[in-house]
């Protein structure tokens, strides 16, 4: 296991007119490793993300990839660089081919000038080979139409494509989320397999189960600070749900609403 | 519709395709629904004014030639309309092409190949202001190009009246020009010969170009398009030009073959197009569009066109049945590419 983190961001903070989004945010992405990013809706991941995939720049603090400072001045200087951020729903278009999304944007072409056109057939070659590799093995044909596909099977297709160009790190914004029990199990397989392929990956979630079976390190946001930071084994289930949801803040509340039904009672009684 | 599931362990699967296979592959195709409907209604015609002459040579050069200026315009509209943009001034182009020729031509004396020029500048002028408005304004291309549409028939009105006093120019052409422009092969006019080489060449452009996958991917999910680096406002502006050429064409061989450039010319193309477009199996949503599709709704709209006047009926009914059958061809499609899109799950 290499010791330089493959993504490194120290004491990051980001502050919009007003708003203090992200404070004093350290943390460590490895190859081959999960990094899990949690926190409650408002808790500042996705500012993170965006941070992290140079959306916004970090108003103080560093970047580093391979121990380097980097600075992103866009989205596609953070590409450059190796990060790669998969959205929620894949971002791939439904009516068009299983190869012609994997390649949108970066086609292969064949002929010259006048003629140049898509290479069509090194492009379903390689997307088929691509996602069987990432253990889709229902689709055989680089012409099936993306949206036969089910949501899992999308996110596998952008993880593929990342991969196939040359992503290092592997941002999975909310991965699970849209999905169903079944599909959400396909994408951490995902997950697996991406990280066994030496890919340092950041998966962002609210879900502690999702993030506990494929995670390695874990970093927990609350209002734009991180609330915790441990290593796999250090905490329980239950333990990282008290974590997300602010600690006492949410026995506070549980005892709230045990005040509320125990008023109900009384009231339905009287 | 009940599938068979395909095989989990695809190697045992025979390397040949069963007949049945390709037949439900054709069926499949969303172009299949419009074939269908050309087929139904040229047998239609010929069995109700196939008495009449509408199965007569000159006939047939009739519908193709109607088929021909429509498809033209509705092949560069179609286009727009996959990248998800829509383009209402098409018809105030035809007029306007019309009316470059008729004041060039007709009353400057100009060369018909500079006047075409001209036109072709004025359409690339068009095409991109409503790209520029458009993409800057975040305003529907429905709203830009509506007041484009009204602008460009008031321009071509005036700037007539105005150069020439009038707006209907005799437009004469000889030679070459009027070979290529206005000419006749047997029955066949040259638009026809325009319209099946423009198809060829938009079909290679959608189909085997990486142009080409830009555009329904710029129409099919634009965010997608977006964050994988796709030139978004490049794609619809070359794509808004494309349509305004196109139509400006089609004004163009209209006053060669007439004689007679009139700025009039066209209004109805804005509304017989999209429907050639729609009935072709267009998605108006964007994203979804073939080039052969495009043609058949083409070669549909000609055959009703025509074919009602041979009935010898009021070609009053002529939009009736149109109507119709846009609608029958909207909910055809929206069928078809349901099956489509649930042949490959499980």
């Amino acid at each position: 296991m290499t010791t330089v983190p493959k993504l490194e961001m120290r004491h990051i903070s980001k502050t919009f007119p007003g708003v203090r989004a992200l404070e004093d945010i350290s943390l460590s992405a490895y190859a081959g490793e999960t990094l899990c990013l949690l926190g409650d809706n408002g808790a500042g991941k996705s500012t993170l993300i965006k941070t992290m995939s140079g959306v916004h720049t970090p108003s103080s603090g560093e970047i580093l990839i391979d121990g380097e400072v980097v600075r992103f001045d866009g989205p596609h200087a953070a590409r450059t660089a190796g990060l790669s951020t998969v959205h929620q729903y894949g971002g791939t278009v439904p009516l068009m081919s299983v190869a012609r999304n994997f390649f949108l944007g970066a086609e292969p072409k064949k002929g010259v000038v006048p003629f140049r056109r898509f290479d069509e057939r090194t492009a379903n070659t390689i997307a088929v080979r691509e996602l069987q590799a990432m253990g889709i093995r229902r689709v055989t044909d680089g012409r099936q139409l993306a949206g036969t596909l089910s949501g899992g099977e999308r996110q596998a297709l952008s993880i593929a494509r990342a991969m196939h160009f040359g992503a290092q790190v592997l941002i999975l914004d909310e991965p699970t989320s849209a999905l169903g029990v079944k599909e959400s199990s396909e994408t951490l397989k995902l997950i697996m397999r991406a990280k066994d392929r030496g890919v340092a990956v950041v998966f962002i979630t609210h879900n502690a189960q999702h993030a506990l079976a494929v995670g390695d390190r874990f970093v927990v946001l609350i209002q734009g600070r991180v609330a915790a930071s441990f290593t796999r084994g250090e905490k329980t289930k239950s333990e990282l749900l008290n974590l997300m949801a602010g600690g006492e803040e949410f026995e506070d509340m549980e005892e709230e609403i045990e005040a509320m039904r125990r008023a109900k009672e009384v009231a339905r009684h009287a | 519709m009940e599938r068979p599931a395909a095989s989990p362990s695809s190697d045992e699967r025979p390397r040949r395709r069963a007949s049945g296979d390709r037949v439900r592959t054709a069926v499949l195709r969303p172009e299949f629904g419009v074939l269908l409907a050309a087929v139904v209604l040229y047998v239609f015609f010929a069995a109700v004014a196939g008495g009449k002459g509408f199965l007569t040579q000159d006939a047939t050069a009739g519908w193709l030639g109607s088929a021909a200026e429509i498809g033209i315009v509705a092949l560069g509209a179609s286009c727009l309309l996959i990248a998800g943009e829509f383009d209402l001034s098409i018809g105030s182009m035809v007029g306007a092409g019309s009316a470059v020729m008729g004041i060039g031509v007709g009353h400057y004396g100009l060369s018909i190949w500079v006047c075409v020029a001209i036109a072709a500048l004025l359409a690339i002028a068009v095409g991109l202001t409503n790209a520029f408005l458009t993409l800057r304004t975040g305003l529907p291309s429905f709203i830009v190009t509506l007041a484009m549409m009204l602008a460009v028939v008031g321009a071509s009105l005036g700037m007539g009246r105005l150069l020439t006093g009038t707006t209907n120019l005799t437009v004469p052409s000889d030679g070459v020009a009027h070979v290529v422009f206005g000419g006749s092969f047997g029955a066949l006019s040259s638009t026809v010969f325009w319209w099946f080489g423009l198809g060829a060449l938009i079909a290679w452009m959608l189909r085997r170009t990486v142009f080409g996958n830009w555009t329904y991917a710029v129409g099919g999910d634009i965010d997608a398009a977006t964050t994988n680096g796709v030139p978004v406002a490049r794609v619809k502006a070359s794509l808004f030009v494309l349509s305004s050429l196109c139509a400006t064409l089609v004004g163009v061989l209209q006053t060669v073959q007439f004689s007679s450039g009139d700025a009039t010319r066209g209004a109805d193309f804005v509304f017989s197009a999209v429907a050639a477009a729609v009935i072709g199996g267009v998605l108006l949503s964007g994203g979804y569009g073939t080039v052969t599709g495009i043609m058949i709704g083409g070669l549909t709209y000609g055959i009703v066109n025509i074919g009602v006047f041979y009935t010898g009926w009021s070609t009053d009914w002529t939009s009736l049945f149109l109507g119709a059958l846009v609608l029958l061809a909207v909910l055809a499609n929206d069928y078809f590419r349901k099956l489509a899109l649930a042949a490959g799950k499980k």
